[in-house]
């Protein structure tokens, strides 16, 4: 953990014991839903690594949350694999199958990416509904997994330990992600993002930097599909149709481009407004989803972390003046 | 033999449609460079306009002549009001935006109609004409719109003025300024256009494929597939591309499985753009370091 200092540090570890808390505090059914922003943190993250720091648009990210649904689900029930094993597994799929598509994507630039990435996205509920794979996959009626039972040492419900199971899923991954994109890696994605150009002519391997950010991009979103269908306890090809992939995009407009913390403002929002917004109309959240796009990409491009940057920036220079006069 | 020659000649229907949208996306992607997501939708909300007037009363064409106008009036409002502040962003903001587009349209048709599927009525006659047994009337009757259309589009660019100003306005923006022709509202205008040929494609397919919000969803793919077929920035091309993927989504829908068809639409959009970009007739990309 790079570039951090004791002040963060402290502010981190308090909201990890917060973190720890909060299953105690509140009722089960919340504690299924703060697992599931859980989860979508993870995917918006790995989103954000491809589409915020290396720059390439991902209209299609739902595909692989849903591989890395199916990957678990299979795994768990016609394979009879536990719930543990098959995260790391859905996320090695999700990585090949990521790389593989980022391979022909490289050739890709902007728009013709979207462009791809788009069919995929609305192609893949009619891949997964299809009938020779069908015996895998159950076709569209799904897959019905069972719900992990916590270990009997732990005393915690079901909802309580798959929370606390997703916890150590977002941490790994997140000091993971932290210090991936803050280094060496991390610069070469935003300098091929910015300024693809000279960033080859500096050396770095344009190609493949961007092919591993596809796999790593997938590989979080797949992983994020993976602990998400365990804590639904289904999958069916309908619930991974387009809209999840622009749900994906929203959160990580909504939290915010190239930042790592705006994974968990994402996260919340595209788990809670929706749910608030269902009372008004079906239609509702989607409308909100589309004005607050519009809104943001208007007002605060760089989302609510980038506006949370800016006010602490701001609050600490006016801090700073007084003292200095 | 005769149900192969009945696949290809209702794919050519088909593939008509998909040759419009892909049209409406070329205008726009000429004008500008940008590919709109939301075209779909908006002709599929116009769509909705055209059956609510034919439910109030309004006989057919007038119908359709109100709602061709009124889409043309929304394309030109959303190009004015809601790209053109974003014109100059980069490409993820616009892309963004035309999300959010894709997603308003259409929620809100879902919410003013309700997502309960609706038969639109076919203003041609159900006997299939000229006692042919291989294509109903609606399929020769919105083939040749669709083809009129086209032939209208193609003598406006080419013999009017204004047609002209557009086309200039396109290729180069600056030099186009120096000679007094409002940029700004040229692009407004081609927005207006392709708005008005989506609409007349959605309310040809709505009798085929039944009115709801997301019926223009897997079409927006095949003109995607179409259109960068025939090469994205070639018009000519695009309408050419829309009528291939129409006959072989058909073909490959009878012979390997309907369930596929979208993917299909996948295969041809990666295949073309990994193995020529700049598809049949597009011109090929060249970047200046």
């Amino acid at each position: 953990m790079r570039g951090l200092d004791r002040r963060q540090l402290a502010g981190l570890a308090v909201l990890l014991v917060l973190a720890c808390a909060l299953p105690f505090l509140v009722a089960n059914y919340r504690v299924f839903q703060i697992t599931l922003v859980l989860a979508y943190a993870i995917a918006l993250l790995g989103l954000n690594m491809l589409t915020g720091y290396n720059g390439q648009i991902s209209l299609g990210h739902g595909a692989f949350y849903a591989i890395g649904a199916y990957t678990a689900a299979i795994l768990m029930d016609k394979a009879g694999w536990p719930y543990w094993a098959t995260i790391p597994v859905a996320g090695a799929v999700c990585f090949v199958a990521g790389f593989l598509f980022g391979l022909p994507a490289l050739r890709l630039e902007g728009l013709y990416l979207a462009l791809a990435t788009f069919a995929l996205g609305v192609a893949m509920p009619q891949i997964l509904k299809h009938k020779s794979i069908e015996e895998w996959t159950g076709g569209v009626q799904g897959i019905v997994i069972v719900k992990p039972d916590a270990p009997a040492w732990t005393g915690l419900s079901q909802d309580q330990w798959l929370y606390f199971f997703c916890l150590a899923w977002v941490l790994l991954l997140f000091v993971l992600g932290w210090n991936l994109l803050r280094g060496r890696v991390g610069r070469a994605m935003v300098a091929i993002r910015d300024q693809p150009i000279a960033a080859q002519a500096m050396g770095v391997n344009t190609a493949m930097v961007k092919s591993l950010t596809f796999g790593v991009s997938a590989l979080y979103t797949g992983i994020a599909g993976a602990l998400g269908a365990i804590a639904v306890q289904f999958v069916a090809p309908d619930s991974f149709s387009f809209f999840l992939s622009i749900t994906l995009l929203t959160g990580v407009v909504i939290g915010g481009l190239a930042s790592i913390s705006g994974a968990f403002f994402g996260a919340v929002f595209i788990q809670f407004i929706p749910n608030i917004a269902d009372e008004i109309s079906k239609a509702a959240p989607w409308a909100i989803y589309g004005i607050v796009l519009i809104a943001f990409m208007y007002t605060m491009p760089t989302g609510v972390a980038g506006f949370v940057r800016i006010a602490r920036a701001r609050l600490a220079r006016r801090r700073g003046g007084s003292t200095v006069r | 033999m005769n149900q192969l020659l009945h696949q290809v000649l209702s794919g050519l229907a088909t593939g008509g449609i998909y040759a419009s949208v892909a049209l409406a996306l070329v205008m726009i992607y000429q004008a500008t460079h940008l590919v709109n997501f939301a075209q779909g939708e908006m002709a599929m909300f116009a769509t909705y306009i055209a059956w609510a007037l034919i439910q109030v009363g309004v006989p057919y064409w007038w119908a359709f002549a109100i709602t061709v106008a009124g889409a043309f009036v929304l394309g030109v409002a959303v190009e004015r009001i809601i790209v053109r502040p974003v014109e100059n962003s980069p490409i993820l903001a616009l892309v963004i935006v035309f999300i959010a587009l894709l997603v308003i349209f259409n929620s809100v048709a879902g919410w003013i109609f309700t997502y309960t599927i609706k038969p639109f009525p076919s203003p041609f006659p159900a006997e299939p004409l000229f006692g042919n047994r291989f294509m109903s009337s609606h399929e020769i009757g919105s083939m040749t719109i669709t083809l009129v259309v086209l032939l209208l589009l193609f003598a406006f660019f080419r013999f009017t003025p204004l047609g002209l100003a557009m086309r200039a306005a396109a290729q180069n923006p600056v030099s186009s300024r120096l000679v007094g022709i409002r940029v700004g509202w040229m692009l407004a205008l081609g927005w207006g256009l392709a708005a008005a040929i989506g609409a007349i494609a959605g309310i040809m397919v709505a009798p085929t494929v039944f009115l709801e919000p997301n019926m223009m969803g897997g079409i927006l793919l095949y003109a995607f597939a179409g259109a960068l077929l025939g090469g994205i920035d070639s018009p000519g091309g695009a309408v050419l591309g829309g009528f291939i993927v129409g006959v072989l989504e058909n073909v490959v829908g009878t012979y390997v499985g309907s369930e596929l068809k979208l993917t299909l639409a996948l295969v041809v959009i990666i295949g073309v753009l990994v193995v020529k970009p700049s598809g049949l007739f597009g011109k090929v990309h060249v970047v200046r370091v």
